[in-house]
């Protein structure tokens, strides 16, 4: 009876995770009711998958790719063509099925260029991969049969029929597709890096030499890894391409290759969740901040730079970091230095924002001269007043920043004393 | 005919110098510090901006000397206080970090100057056709381009294997270690290499950015062919880095022109194939519209087939 009990603790533990995340996927759409928000959360579903397939990619093989969105780009227009085909009564694929056309059209492509790309790991393949990308985006306006040309590639969902019978007009019944295959994704991508694939991934990152003296080509591994990255990717492009029913050049440009590279690293690449948790936090950014500020990629790029000055790690490394000490219960000790923490960088956060949009609003605005707000508060950006309080703000958040990350440093010394005097 | 060919010939001359003036610094920062630098034609652009706010004040002549040092300052403070704190983390931050920069200087730049093109125009007083070659005027500032960017590449020559900096440059490209053991400051080094090319890219901005467009996307489009040419040229050799640029220059410049498609060629053997989709997409493409593969496509044969380059001496 106890064992049993305790296997079903185990077994709690164990896929808790899974069962709660499955749990909230399901019920967010009835919290978030509108139509803007509900897109948001497809978008978002499709950044999960896109995200993690990268860092199949950069975490787990070490390969930093420049031209990842070749083939969420791709993946997205053999979805729509097939859905295309299906519509025009050719062949018969169920609408639930359609990014799996993605998904293998990719992972062909991914064969074709992995080998081509990966027999040296480091800047020969970000820069062979840069190369393609360019070499596809480029040569996207050359084949206008494939891509659409200007206007894209577009199709219509509701002809296709659906193996569920559900009709996929509505956003929320797209949410629950792009929910169900990316929840598919991340158990399989998860499942992936548990195989003896997904571990010689990592050794071949870590040592190439020695991976390749007990017996396995690191040539052929970061290939497997690569063209199922691409996969993953495909299936993402698919469920694009049947989200919006519009697949353009873009896609496989160079935007999203880089959008989705900074999701990863701001997320964390060391974590098998930092991916996830950067899709959302970007793909949110994205969507609320351009509808809050023009400058938006200005912040976009600032908290990228500053991700790689002070957490390389990501945020997922961020959060880890603090494991031991949440295990050792030693948080109490970290908290009042990090509350002290917080109100100086509020500070800066102000004044770099009010910086930034007087610049923006001098700079961008239709009519420089007319009055400008902030926060609730009209005001002049010529007036020197503003001025002067921005740089204020600067300065002393700026100012007591430097102390309070001396005291975080301080109480982190004795916290990392406690723990070690604990385990000897 | 004749006179296609010669102004294709100095338009790909012209163009393969200013490329040249982009890829010496960057293969330079390559090959000593292992740094990827993605801000490179952002510093670029920069000297074409600068140049054109200096020359709204005091005129094209100051700003050809100001412009460049500005940014070679910028360049050494960038190396100083922002790779030198990223490098514990190793070479990928270290590129990521070069990315996010060319990010940020490319919307601080539409930050101040606006979206559109700034009128950065070419100097009154080199405005004007020196001679009249095939029918077809030569205007003076294309001359003028080409003297500046041959007396640079002259001057860094000379700096590079005559001079006692040049010397401790090209020993700290293949041993770094040996040259910090003998005393010198490898870090400072570091540092001016990183300044001196990033002046470099300036200098190509003030120049160029008349004679292009100065517009924010304008390290964007150079940026990925300035990649090209330091792997085709192989990482760490300048005289690689010259040839691939006049290469690059002449293929992209010539391709223009040519109005010929593979249906064309098969015309000549008296096939008139009608396919149709994709392949009738390809048949139908132009040689002129190849222009902006052809240095990706030549760029991952090349890292494919041989990735040392054409003079690099170790591979990538």
């Amino acid at each position: 009876m106890k064992k049993k009990d305790k296997k079903g603790f185990f077994m709690w533990s164990k896929h808790g995770l899974w069962i709660a995340a499955m749990l909230i996927v399901i019920i967010l759409p009835f919290f978030f009711r509108s139509g803007f928000s509900r897109s948001m959360l497809s978008q978002i579903g499709i950044a999960i998958i896109f995200a993690l397939s990268y860092n199949m990619l950069l975490g787990q093989a070490g390969l930093l790719s420049f031209g990842h969105a070749v083939f969420y780009g791709l993946g997205g227009f053999f979805t729509i063509h097939i859905l295309n085909t299906v519509s025009n009564g050719v062949i018969t694929i169920p609408l639930e099925l359609l990014p799996l056309a993605g998904g293998f059209g990719a992972v062909i492509v991914g064969l074709v260029f992995g080998w081509l790309s990966t027999e040296r790991a480091g800047t020969p393949f970000a820069l062979i991969s840069l190369g393609i990308g360019e070499l596809i985006a480029a040569s996207s306006l050359m084949f206008p049969s494939f891509f659409g040309g200007e206007q894209g590639i577009s199709g219509d969902r509701m002809t296709v029929f659906a193996l569920t019978g559900i009709r996929f007009g509505k956003q929320i019944t797209i949410y629950y597709l792009i929910a169900f295959w990316a929840f598919l994704s991340i158990v399989l991508m998860y499942l992936l890096t548990q195989t003896p694939l997904g571990r010689l991934a990592n050794a071949v990152r870590d040592n190439p030499e020695r991976a390749s003296f007990i017996g396995y080509n690191p040539h052929w591994v970061r290939t497997l890894q690569y063209a199922l990255a691409a996969f993953f990717a495909g299936i993402a492009g698919g469920l694009f391409a049947v989200n919006y029913e519009i697949v353009t050049a873009e896609t496989v440009g160079f935007i999203p290759s880089g959008n989705v590279l900074m999701m990863t690293y701001i997320g964390g690449v060391g974590h098998f969740f930092g991916p996830i948790l950067g899709a959302v936090l970007v793909t949110f950014m994205q969507l609320s901040l351009a509808n809050m500020t023009h400058a938006w990629l200005i912040y976009f790029g600032l908290l990228f730079i500053g991700m790689v000055i002070w957490a390389p790690s990501g945020i997922a490394g961020i959060i880890m970091l603090h494991e031991p000490v949440w295990k050792a219960k030693l948080m109490k000790r970290l908290i009042p230095s990090y509350a002290l923490a917080v109100f100086p960088a509020l500070i800066l956060f102000l004044g770099t924002v009010m910086f930034i949009e007087i610049s923006y609003h001098l700079s961008l605005s239709v009519d420089p001269t007319a009055p400008m707000h902030l926060f609730g508060i009209h005001f002049r950006a010529q007036s020197l007043f503003p001025w002067g309080i921005t740089v204020f703000l600067i300065l002393i958040g700026f100012g007591l920043l430097q102390r309070a990350i001396k005291r975080v440093r301080q109480s982190w010394g004795e916290v990392n004393l406690i723990m070690k005097k604990e385990s000897s | 005919m004749l006179e296609y060919i010669f102004f294709s010939t100095i338009n790909s001359l012209l163009y393969g110098m200013l490329l040249f003036m982009l890829s010496s610094g960057l293969t330079l920062i390559f090959s000593m510090m292992g740094i990827l630098n993605f801000a490179h034609a952002s510093f670029f652009m920069l000297g074409a901006y600068f140049a054109y706010q200096i020359s709204q004040f005091v005129g094209f002549w100051p700003g050809l000397v100001i412009a460049p040092l500005l940014v070679g300052v910028l360049g050494a403070l960038v190396e100083r206080y922002g790779l030198r704190s990223v490098h514990k983390h190793g070479h990928v931050a270290e590129l990521l970090f070069t990315v996010g920069l060319a990010y940020l200087i490319e919307e601080i730049v539409m930050l101040i100057w606006g979206r559109n093109a700034v009128p950065y125009q070419i100097p009154n007083i080199l405005d004007f056709a020196l001679v009249n070659i095939l029918g077809t005027d030569l205007s003076a500032y294309r001359v003028f381009m080409l003297v500046v960017s041959i007396g640079m590449f002259i001057f860094l020559f000379l700096v590079l294997t005559r001079s006692r900096i040049g010397l401790i440059i090209q020993a700290a490209l293949t041993h770094p270690d040996g040259v910090s053991t003998l005393g010198h400051n490898v870090p400072g080094v570091f540092m001016l290499v990183f300044g001196g090319g990033s002046a470099l890219a300036g200098l190509a901005g003030v120049i160029g950015g008349n004679y292009l467009i100065t517009e924010p996307s304008m390290a964007a489009h150079l940026g990925p062919i300035v990649f090209v040419v330091i792997v085709v040229g192989g990482m760490g050799s300048l005289t690689g880095a010259f040839i691939a640029s006049l290469l690059l220059g002449a293929i992209q410049t010539f391709a223009v022109g040519v109005q010929v498609s593979l249906s064309d060629l098969l015309a000549l053997f008296g096939l008139t194939p009608e396919p149709s989709g994709l392949l009738k997409d390809f048949l139908r493409i132009q040689i002129s519209h190849t222009g902006p593969i052809l240095p990706y496509l030549f760029m991952v044969l090349m890292l494919i087939f041989r990735p040392k380059g054409l003079m690099g001496k170790r591979e990538t």
